[in-house]
């Protein structure tokens, strides 16, 4: 990513990719208080996908709105970062995933609040303060599925140890965007270190750092997500809804 | 989820519902501000002041002495009602993933999360009468509680969210509001912040099918379809026909219960007819015609032995529907004993560092 | 399901919360309704997706309902015969003052 365009589309197909995700824990979380949660975090990652999206549109100025773009575009198009695209695994799995999410997207959202693109820094004002309770609620479960029983631990661990390669490619430098990811390393660790550390859990010591969303080389798992997401979309082309 | 006071004009069949509930509220609270003693006054029969209490329209609370039989009613069907919403979440959540815009994702998924809500309020309203919610879930999951008998049809294309919104919730709502007047407290409490909290949905079912049926030649086809599968399931929600209710008339006389299955039902189909022919759709009744002396429509009655079969576990999707319910509890299991015992750890910590200092 | 006029059983899993909500500045806080959850931290978290999803509150309090005594009708002639501890039993979506013991 470098142009604003870019830069907005890859900022709203990461929200929109994590959104249907979460949307797939609807009436299957482990509780029913989380199952409302769980909802609330996708509705704001779609609610920021949506502006996102939009805001990308109007920047391409080739008339594409916010559903021509989610529903139109086939996966080598989306420039999402791979973690997003994961299947949503076990809760574990999913709780560590919206860790990094979330330790990446509120530093991002508060650098963008003060940049100076209008548009740009009203969304990161309005999904920073989002970002800030999905991290909350992340960091409250990793530690308590971390620090919980011996099979939650075992599978919060093999959860960091799939995920982690993954966080990598969120930090990728891109001097030339509004935000250049590679200034947000530093909050990322501080916030996500002492989680761990808390939690019981370790990082994995593996040199393998997979990427290549950002370019819309994904994993096999992105073209199934879309399948499903646009089907009913793309069976009646035009149409209204 | 229970919209369908959609009606253009104020006047029209089924308008005002949410007027209804704010009515409601305001009888609760007058009722109130009537002063009555707190508690039977020594030696009073706690019986007749139970009845006394119900006669002047005033509002049972948890502690107050009830007969054992009211307790249990209640509990059976606030309980079914909470299932209800909680399998409810399962017809439209099949359609969260495969919405076909944006926005329609986003309503979509705060509708079903809406009724996560209702279905905690409920258990908690249940509770007050000393049951615990988990033994309740445990009725549901062993099949020894029902849920409301639609949400055994599946939701086969897009028009059916639109019919649940329209048909299934508006049935649910017509249901619901007089249950804002329950004599027991917490059940009509709950009710009217379920019935309130539905005003964002009030329109969602309808104007999906209000676009589905002004679209595409197979967007209409679609809409006609759901209206066509769903009608009489719909009508069958209201329960048997009055002479076959088993429980209705001591509802009724407790004040559980305010009006009769059948009056509901035909309040229901008075209000669908004018939408239906806002939307452009036909009912699927034949002999649906306005009769002039009774004021009301007459119109078929849905097929009540495929109600029982499908009561009896013989629906459609009976089987999937509490499949999923019992994995997603078996899957959290291990997520529950994680926080207790990390809630057991938290504590044992914070009382050793009580016993250092 | 239990006899009714069996004591009522302790929930197996989470313990039940009671949550008060100040709705606006200027209001006191007041009982919305209650919850489960198995510690104060997550409590709080489900009380405000629950309680507070359509901007209902500027402050939350969560409340163990073991934590609350509540003064009850005359119980001495009463058939269902509840102990004033017995905490799943405080009615639900019901007004109790402000000033009971708070996190």
């Amino acid at each position: 990513m470098n142009g604003p365009f870019e830069f907005a589309l890859a900022l709203g197909d990461d929200a929109l990719v994590a959104a249907q995700r979460l949307g797939e824990w609807a009436t299957r979380a482990p509780e029913m208080e989380e199952d409302i949660a769980l909802a609330n975090i996708a509705l704001d990652q779609l609610g920021a996908a949506r502006l996102l999206l939009s805001y990308a549109g109007e920047l391409e100025g080739a008339g594409r709105d916010e559903d021509a773009l989610a529903f139109l575009r086939d996966d080598r198009e989306f420039r999402n970062c791979l973690l997003v695209e994961l299947p949503n695994g076990d809760f574990a799995m999913s709780m560590v995933k919206l860790l990094l999410l979330s330790a990446y997207q509120v530093p991002l959202y508060t650098a963008l609040a003060g940049c100076a693109d209008e548009r740009l820094a009203a969304i990161g004002a309005k999904a920073r303060k989002e970002s800030a309770y999905h991290l909350d609620h992340s960091a409250l479960w990793v530690k308590r599925l971390g620090d919980g029983t011996d099979e939650s631990h075992r599978r919060a661990q093999a959860a960091v140890d799939q995920l982690w390669p993954y966080h990598h490619e969120l930090f990728t430098a891109d001097p030339a965007a509004p935000v250049d990811p590679a200034t947000l390393r530093a909050d990322f660790d501080a916030v996500v270190s002492p989680v761990l550390a808390e939690a019981t859990l370790t990082r994995p010591a593996t040199g393998w750092t997979p990427g290549g969303g950002r370019d819309g080389v994904h994993t096999e798992h992105l073209s199934f997500l879309l399948a499903e997401m646009q089907v009913l979309h793309r069976a009646h082309p035009g149409a209204q809804w | 989820m229970y919209g369908n006071d959609f009606a253009p004009e104020e006047d029209a069949p089924g308008g005002g519902l949410l007027g209804q509930v704010e009515a409601a509220e305001v009888a609760l609270r007058e009722a109130a501000a009537r002063t009555r003693e707190a508690a039977p006054a020594p030696g009073e029969d706690p019986a007749a002041y139970f009845a006394d209490v119900i006669d002047a329209d005033q509002k049972i609370e948890p502690r107050d002495w009830m007969p054992d039989a009211y307790r249990r009613t209640l509990v059976r069907q606030i309980a079914q009602h909470a299932h209800s919403e909680i399998i409810g979440m399962q017809p439209e959540g099949n359609w969260i993933s495969r919405a076909p815009s944006l926005k329609r994702k986003a309503i979509l998924l705060a509708k079903v999360q809406d009724e996560a809500g209702h279905g905690l309020y409920l258990y908690a309203a249940a509770e007050t009468l000393g049951v615990s919610r988990d033994e309740l879930v445990e009725l549901l999951l062993d099949g020894r509680q029902k849920y409301s008998s639609i949400f055994n049809y599946p939701t086969l294309t897009w028009a059916d969210v639109g019919a649940i919104g329209w048909l299934v919730d508006g049935a649910a709502i017509v249901n619901q509001v007089p249950l804002c007047r329950c004599s027991y407290g917490p059940y009509a409490r709950a009710m009217i912040r379920v019935c309130k909290e539905e005003s964002f949905h009030q329109r969602q079912g309808f104007e999906i099918l209000h676009t589905l049926s002004h679209g595409t030649p197979a967007q209409r086809a679609m809409a006609q379809d759901a209206l066509d599968r769903w009608w009489y399931p719909s009508l069958a929600m209201f329960g048997p026909p009055d002479g076959d209710s088993t429980h209705s008339a001591q509802s009724m006389a407790w004040k559980i219960k305010r009006f009769s299955n059948d009056e509901l039902r035909q309040r229901f189909v008075d209000m669908c007819v004018q939408q239906a022919e806002i939307l452009g759709l036909t009912i699927p009744d034949p002999d649906l015609r306005w009769n002039d002396e009774r004021q009301a429509y007459d119109f078929t009655q849905p097929d009540y032995d495929e109600l029982m079969r499908v009561i009896k576990g013989e629906g459609p999707c009976n089987r999937q529907r509490m499949e999923h319910r019992r994995r997603a509890h078996a899957d959290g299991a291990w997520v529950r004993e994680a926080a207790t015992a990390y809630a057991a750890k938290q504590r044992a910590e914070s009382q050793r560092e009580k016993v250092a200092a | 399901m239990s006899a009714p006029s069996e004591p009522p059983r302790v929930p197996v899993t989470s313990p039940l919360w009671e949550v008060f909500v100040r709705a606006r500045r200027g209001l006191s806080h007041t009982h919305v309704g209650s919850l489960h959850a198995p510690d104060a931290e997550l409590a709080l978290h489900n009380a405000r997706d629950l309680y507070t999803r359509r901007q209902e509150g500027v402050s939350i309090w969560v409340v163990p309902a073991g934590a609350i005594i509540a003064s009850s009708p005359d119980e001495k002639d009463s058939f269902f015969d509840p102990a004033a501890d017995k905490v799943y039993r405080h009615p639900t979506f019901y007004e109790v003052p402000d000033g009971v013991d708070h996190l």
